[in-house]
This record gives structure tokens, sequence and C-alpha cells, in this order.
């Protein structure tokens, strides 16, 4: 593997007279009335990392899904190193060298490494024998492509970027010489994802195919050498990774220009809004998920909240929501103590003039099964406008969801249509506008952008700017490193529930952060309240 | 723009009405094959049912006597099924209904009738309240689960009973656990005295005002819960908690309002048959319309006009089964439970049998069609 000197790493040059390793001719495939996939051809050579990239949608996961199994293509042909096939079902696939890594792992967490790559494909009544010839079989794919995993782990113990190693093995364990993986970094700290992307190249250098299907732009930068661009359910384009840039890609995805940064000027941080002070919470089981936290934020700033999911941010976001309950220390809103100890303390904090758009809209912030207009006056529902006497004015609420999803350009703008039946997206959008149509002087906002694509994400980061410009303070908390360096003024990474360290965000840069993310302290830590 | 439609759904009358249909279809076939097993005509049994529930004005006055029952209770279990609570407890909360009724009308049955009756209707809602609160209460704060409490509630409510009618409002030198007959103002007027003063003859039933009430209820019923912000509140805790939470509801509220309502529409069966039909208290008046208020809750998809349909329904069955268990010998009471239970069992508990499918059938002729465009 060699690496040239803009660190891309280039592929062995591919034989033009080989069959592509996977082609797929004219797939149509209809959901309803959504055309899902529309005339879609792609050939993949093989040896080589080829992206599929496109927005929410795009009809890429479909595409993919048709390739594996899951689904019938209306119409269409796969062929397979020059072979047209008919895959029926995912066993199918695997059986004509199809892998497929997926973005939720399929792996049961309280078995080892190698019981969960044996499983589904015991040869035998008898366990001891299979586990046996696995091992070997294991010993030397781990050899050979540089995935360092101990069989004898149990999986749940395991960090995400082991566990999707065991999934990548068990795919090349079953004989996939096409791979297929949906969005492998989301859950991946910068090194994890370094990681991968070695191993990865590893594979191609052994002859694999890998399809790589993200929304990340820069993953397809730094890792392929072809790329299919999706939008609307047809291929737009596919090209040669080293002919293209970022822009045209995203350009491509979304059908116009995007702004690929953000747009903002400086801050004007005012007198302090939020303070919080030694902050601990427990859970229910036990465990400290945030340990004597300390920071303050400015009217007119946002504060990025960096971390790898699951080392206390989303606890951090809803202990100050009043959803989580403290354990110790002081929550002032605006110079105020506010106890966030009892039940009704989201509702107070609402009054207060703090809005809360939570990390996971489906779990908290929305009822799918609800119609959008009652999806979107919830902790709002108390509200005079949208009650009478003793009934609820069904009318008001739905023409004042209907203008906020006229405001924040939800699509459709149908506050009688079914919360569930929007795309994630819209979804957001219904939330964002929900909260910050109140003018709230405090925006606590989780993963604003997780699942949205790339045209609804550009519209949600303008807004978030603009409330800060309007002197409104903004607590940002995102996985995604590219969002907190962007959109934040000030950085606070935690790691294990902890603060490990406070960045200015036009000095951070993502090795420093990353590797606080991963629990390297700060070097000359500055004070927490700054 | 694409993806953005909404996923195309089943239309609605094939959710509510075709699948209900063929679901009870079933049911009917499969009754009928039994009869035909006993060595009777199906289709004769068939239309004796259907003339022993509508054929003659007393006939149609007791089934809806029936479904006044079947619409309580139906109800009762779909207010809590709002909130994601499995109500078993309706026949609890029915029998504790009518003590409350009862003990009302003994106490102050001389006093003038519209009082008493209002006053014994409230007593009745508040008995099956607290019938409702106690297990509701024990699910919000110490989360004993519903379905277990619910359950032993019922037992309780029947030994309760049991006791205060054998020792304490027994009348006294009678062997029958029956307290004393109420004075006449505390009788819920009959409907057909009621039609009589207009002229219209409808023989003579069991059908009584609880049916208007009933009604009332079920009206009252859609506004709680879908204009009302309880409604909203109970409605938001029972799909989803954790956004319950998020928008500063508390969930134990919402859980014991909404086992509270539930435990008083049920409480209401007791209108029906201690003001209404009985006139007396008496042991085991409840008769099971509790837990078929369960089936007529699933049938009715806890909306109100579907369980008037499906109380219509079980009305119908226990008011025709009582005259084919009469007209033909062959078939005993027993055969009529089993009919019934057939009902229950296609309609509510094999709900999901069928539906997926006929569902899909539908959705894929929706797609060929809007393909075709």
């Amino acid at each position: 593997m060699a690496a040239s000197d803009d660190g891309r790493i280039v592929s062995p040059p591919t034989d033009a007279a080989t069959p592509p390793a996977l082609e797929v001719i004219g797939i149509e495939k209809w959901f309803g009335t959504v055309h899902a996939n529309s005339n879609v051809s792609v050939r993949v050579a093989p040896g080589t990392i080829h992206g599929v990239i496109g927005e929410n949608g795009a009809g890429k996961s479909t595409l993919m899904s048709v390739v594996y199994g899951y689904y019938q293509a209306d119409s269409g042909e796969i062929r397979v190193n020059g072979e047209a096939i008919n895959i029926k079902s995912p066993q199918h696939a695997i059986s004509h060298g199809i892998g497929m890594v997926h973005q939720h792992f399929m792996l049961v967490d309280t078995f080892t490494v190698l019981e969960n790559i044996v499983l589904g494909a015991e040869n035998g009544r008898l366990l001891a024998p299979s586990l046996a010839t696995a091992r070997d079989e294991l010993e030397r794919l781990e050899r050979d492509y540089n995935l360092e995993v101990d069989p004898e782990a149990i999986v749940g113990a395991l960090p995400v970027g082991v566990q999707q190693r065991v999934e990548i093995l068990k795919a090349l364990y079953r004989g996939a010489d096409i791979l297929i993986l949906d969005e492998p970094t989301g859950v991946l700290t910068p090194q994890e994802v370094d990681h991968l992307f070695r191993i990865l190249a590893a594979l191609r250098e052994q002859g694999k195919t890998i399809i790589l299907i993200t929304h990340k732009l820069r993953e397809i930068m730094a890792l392929t050498d072809e790329v299919t661009v999706m939008r609307g359910g047809e291929v737009i384009t596919q090209v040669k990774t080293a002919e293209t840039t970022r822009e045209d890609l995203a350009a491509m995805m979304v059908g116009r220009t995007v702004l690929l940064r953000v747009a903002k000027g400086d801050a004007h941080p005012g007198e302090a809004l939020l303070e919080v002070e030694s902050l601990s919470v427990v859970d229910r089981t036990g465990i400290t998920r945030v340990k004597d936290v300390s920071f303050s934020m400015r009217a007119g700033e946002i504060l990025g909240i960096a971390g790898v999911a699951g080392n206390g941010q989303s606890e951090l976001l809803e202990a100050l929501a009043g959803i989580f309950p403290i354990q110790s220390g002081h929550i002032r809103i605006k110079g105020e103590e506010i106890s966030s100890r009892t039940a009704e303390a989201s509702r107070k904090l609402r009054a207060a003039g703090v809005a809360h758009v939570p990390e996971d809209r489906q779990r908290m912030g929305l009822v799918t099964s609800f119609e959008a207009n009652e999806s979107g006056i919830l902790g709002y529902h108390r509200n005079e406008k949208y009650n009478g006497r003793v009934l609820m004015d069904y009318r008001a609420t739905i023409a004042d969801v209907g203008r906020q999803m006229e405001e924040y350009d939800v699509r459709p703008p149908l506050p009688r249509l079914r919360t569930g039946a929007f795309s994630g997206g819209n979804q957001q959008k219904i939330v964002l506008g929900r909260e910050m149509d109140r003018d709230p002087d405090i925006l606590l906002v989780g993963q604003p952008t997780r699942g949205v694509d790339i045209g609804a994400i550009e519209f949600i980061h303008r807004r978030l700017v603009e409330m800060r410009d309007h002197g409104k303070a903004v607590l940002l908390v995102s996985v995604e490193l590219d969002e907190i360096m962007s959109l934040s003024d000030r950085i606070l990474v935690m790691f294990n529930g902890e603060i490990v360290g406070e960045v200015v965000a036009n000095q951070a840069n993502e090795q420093t952060l990353g590797l606080m993310m991963a629990g390297e302290r700060q070097p000359k830590r500055t004070a927490a309240n700054s | 723009m694409k993806g953005l439609g909404a996923p195309i759904e089943a239309p609605r009358w094939v959710t509510h009405l075709l699948v209900p249909a063929i679901n009870l279809a079933l049911a009917l076939i499969m009754s009928g094959l039994l009869i035909l097993a006993l060595g009777e005509d199906p289709f004769q049994a068939i239309s004796i049912l259907a003339y022993g529930a509508f054929g003659y004005p007393e006939a149609i006055g007791y089934t809806l006597y029936y479904t006044t029952n079947f619409i309580f209770t139906g109800l009762a279990v779909a207010m809590a099924f709002h909130c994601y609570l499995f109500n078993i407890g309706g026949e609890g909360q029915a029998y504790l209904g009518g003590l409350g009724a009862g003990l009302i009308a003994l106490a102050i049955g001389h006093w003038p009738a519209p009082i008493v009756i209002i006053i014994a209707i409230m007593a009745a809602a508040l008995f099956g309240g607290i019938w409702g609160f106690i297990p509701g209460w024990l699910q919000a704060k110490r989360g004993s689960h519903i379905v277990i409490t619910t359950i032993m509630f019922n037992f309780i409510a029947a030994i309760l009973m049991t006791y205060l009618m054998v020792e304490i409002l027994i009348e006294p030198g009678q062997q029958a656990a029956e307290s004393r007959d109420f004075e006449s103002g505390a009788f819920l007027p009959r409907i057909h005295d009621i039609l009589a003063l207009i002229g219209i003859d409808a023989g003579h039933s069991a059908l009584n005002l609880s049916f208007v009430l009933a009604i009332l209820c079920s009206v009252g019923f859609w506004f709680f819960v879908w204009r009302t912000r309880w409604g909203y509140e109970i409605r938001t805790v029972g799909q989803n908690e954790s956004a319950g939470i998020y928008g500063g509801i508390l969930p134990s509220r919402a859980i014991i309002v909404a086992m509270c309502i539930s435990g008083a529409l049920a409480g209401l069966v007791g209108v029906n048959e201690i003001l209404g039909v009985h006139h007396r208290l008496l042991l085991e008046f409840t008769a099971g319309y509790g837990f078929v208020g369960i089936a007529v809750a699933l049938m009715g998809r806890n909306h109100p006009f579907g369980i008037f349909f499906a109380a219509l329904l079980f009305g119908a069955l226990y008011q025709g089964g009582n005259d084919l268990a009469f007209d033909m010998p062959s078939i005993r009471r027993e055969m009529v439970v089993v009919i019934q239970g057939l009902v229950i069992l296609f309609s509510g508990a094999l709900e999901n049998m069928f539906r997926p499918r006929i569902e899909a059938l539908f959705v894929r002729r929706a797609q060929a069609a809007t393909a075709a465009e």
C-alpha cells in the first residue's frame, strides 16, 4: 500500500479487460409512489474501493438492499464477475461472495468473537469442531488483513471499532469477495476511522472489492477509487475520485451548490446565561455518567460539547433540560438556581426560556404516531395559544404548527400528516421549528443533523448561527466533529463523564480534539469557566 | 419531490371495515361447522340468532341493553389502552360501580328521583374509579404491573361483594344474598316506557336510559381523548413515555388519570344493571361484561365509533344466543358461549393474523395503480 503526497491511498491499477466485480444494470424499485431506484446502473471494478454517496432517501440503501437480497428489484439485472445472477436472499448473496457490514451491528453481545463469527455458518451439529476450524480460519484472516481481534473476547465488552472488525471478519469468513459497508464511520472516533481505512486499504491490496456507502464527502475523497453519486433514486454520475472535488460531489448530491463551511462572523458573547457548577449525574444502575462538570455559557455564543458517543454528553444535555435527575451540583439560568430534581423540571425550564432539541427525535422529541400538529406542540401543549377553556383549540394548533412548518421548510408542510411519515430531516425540522419558534434565550441542541440530508443540514446550521447572532446561547452536543468544529465558538471535550479539555474553536484541530476524545487530557488545561 | 410523500397505507375502510368483517365471517364459518357437527342446520341457526337479536321490538331492546354494558366496558378498556395500559379489571370495577349506585339507592332512595339517580350515577363512577385508581397508583408509583393488579382486584371485588351481601346488605329474613328492593325513585326509566308516552309500542325490555348515558359517554370519550390536554397527555405517555417526560408530562399522573376514568366507565355498568334492571343489590350481576369489554375495545380499535359497533355485535350475540339456545334444543347455552368465544378469538386475539396480508394486498394494488400513472 502506498500513500501519495496528498495523503490519499492509491489503488493498484485495474485491468480494463476484466469484467466488473459487481455490475447492476437498469435497476428499478418502487415503494408505493416512491420511485426508490430509477434505472440505476453502476459498475464496480474488481479490487477497488467504490463509494456510493447521496443524501438520505437518494436510494443508495435501497440499491444495496437489492444487491444483498433484502429486496427484489422490480426490474434490472445484477452481474457478479460478468455473470448475471438473481439474488433472492442475503444467504444467496453470501453464496455469490457478497458480504455486508451493517450500520447497526448484527452481533450477539454475550457471545465471544469466535461464536459470533461461526453463528449461522456452523458446519455440523456439534459446535466444538466448527469452532476449531473457525479458529484456524480466523487466525489466517486476521494475519492476512491486519485485523487485530481476540477470538475469545466477549463481543459486548469490545469497543465499537473492534465490534465493526468482527462484522468484517464475519463477512470474510463466509467467503465475501465483495464487501458492502453501510455508513461504517458513524459511531467511530477519528482514530478508529483511520484504523478502519487502513483495514479497507489492506483488503483492497488482497484483491477484495469494497463498496462504501456514506454521506461523508471527506471519506469518499480519502479512500475511494471511484464514486457513484445518487440523487432522487437515480445515478447522477459515476466518476474517478481523483477527477472530482468535494464541492462538485456535494453539488451533484444536492442538485445545487451548497456551502460546506458554515458562514458565520465572530461571536460577541454577552453575559453568562447558563452556569453549571460541579454537576454530577448518576444513572439508574448507579453508574456516574457526568462527573463534577463545571462551565458557563454566555449569550451570543455557540458552545460545542465534543466526545465519542456514550461519554456523558447525552446525560449532561438531559440533565440541563430537566429530564435526567442530577445527583449534585448547581445549574443557574440567568443567575437563578434551577433545581432539576423535580419531575416537572422540563416544564419549568421551558417557562424560563430554555428550549431543548433532544438527541433522538423519534425516542423523545416527537410522537411518531401523532399528527404533525400534535407533535408540533409537545411540551407547549398547555400554552394558552392552543387551549380553550376546556377543549384544546385544534384549529389554532393546526394553523400555528402549519406556519412553523412553512417557516422551517418542512416538506410537505402538512400539519395533518402523521409525524412518522416525514423523512428524518423533516422530522428534525418539526422539532427545531417547535423549539426555536418560542424565541428561547438558551437552546440546548443534541445531534441536530443526525440522519439529516445535506440540504437540511445547511438550513439547520444557518438557523443555529442566526440564533447566536441574535444574542442567544446555544449548547451544541454532537458526535460529528466537523459539525462541532464549524459551528462552535468554544469547544468542551467530554470523556468518561468529565470535561477533559476546552478549546477555542478557531484554534482547534481534529488531531488534538481526537486525542482528547480518546481520553487524553489537555496538556495545559484552561480554567473551565472562561 | 421524491421520498417526501406519505408512505402508502391501506385505505381506511379496509382497516376499519373489511378486516373486521372478514374476521367476523371466519368466526361465523367456524361456528357454522361446529353447529353442523352437532347435526343442526347452521343457516337456520344463524337466522334464529339474527331474528332473536333484531327480529322484534323486545329483541332489539334486549340487544341494546347488552350493548350498553359492552359500550361501558369497551370504553373503559380503550381509555386505559390510550395510555398503553391493559385494564383487565373491568369486571371488578363494574362490580364496585354497582355497589356504589346501590348504596346510594338504598340510603336516599326516597329522595326526589332525578337527584337520587344523578347521585347514584356519580357514586357508580366514583366507586369504579377508585377500583381503577388503586391499580393505577400502584403501577405509577410502585411499578406493580397493571395486568396483575387489576386481575387481583377482580377477585378482591368479588370477595368484598360476597361479604357485604351475605353479612350486611342482605334483606333480613331472606335466604338469597340480595338487598331489599329500592324505592321506585331510584329506578332508571325504561326506554319502552318513554316510547309508550309518545305512542310507540316497543314491547317490554330491560333497555333503560343507561343506553343514552353510554352514548353520551362515547361522545365525551372522543372529546376527552382527542380534544383536551389531559387526553393529549395520556396519549403521549401511552405512545412514547420518553416524549412525555420531555414534554413536561408526568407519566405517573397520566397513568393514574387514565385508570380512574377507565374504572369509572366500567363502573357505569352498575348503573345499567342495578338502577336500570335489578333495582336491588345482588351478586354476580357483572356476568363477564368486563372481560368482553377487552374484545370490544380491540375490535373497535379503541375508538368510540368502532366500540359502538363492536358492542352492538356482542349485544346481538348475547341476545340472539339466548333465543338460539331456547329454540334449538341441541344447541345449549354453552354452545352460544363457544360462538362468542370464536368471535373474540378471531376479532380480538387473532386480529393480526389476516390484517397485514389483507392490507398489503391493497397497498400493492395502490402501488400498481400509481406506478401505472
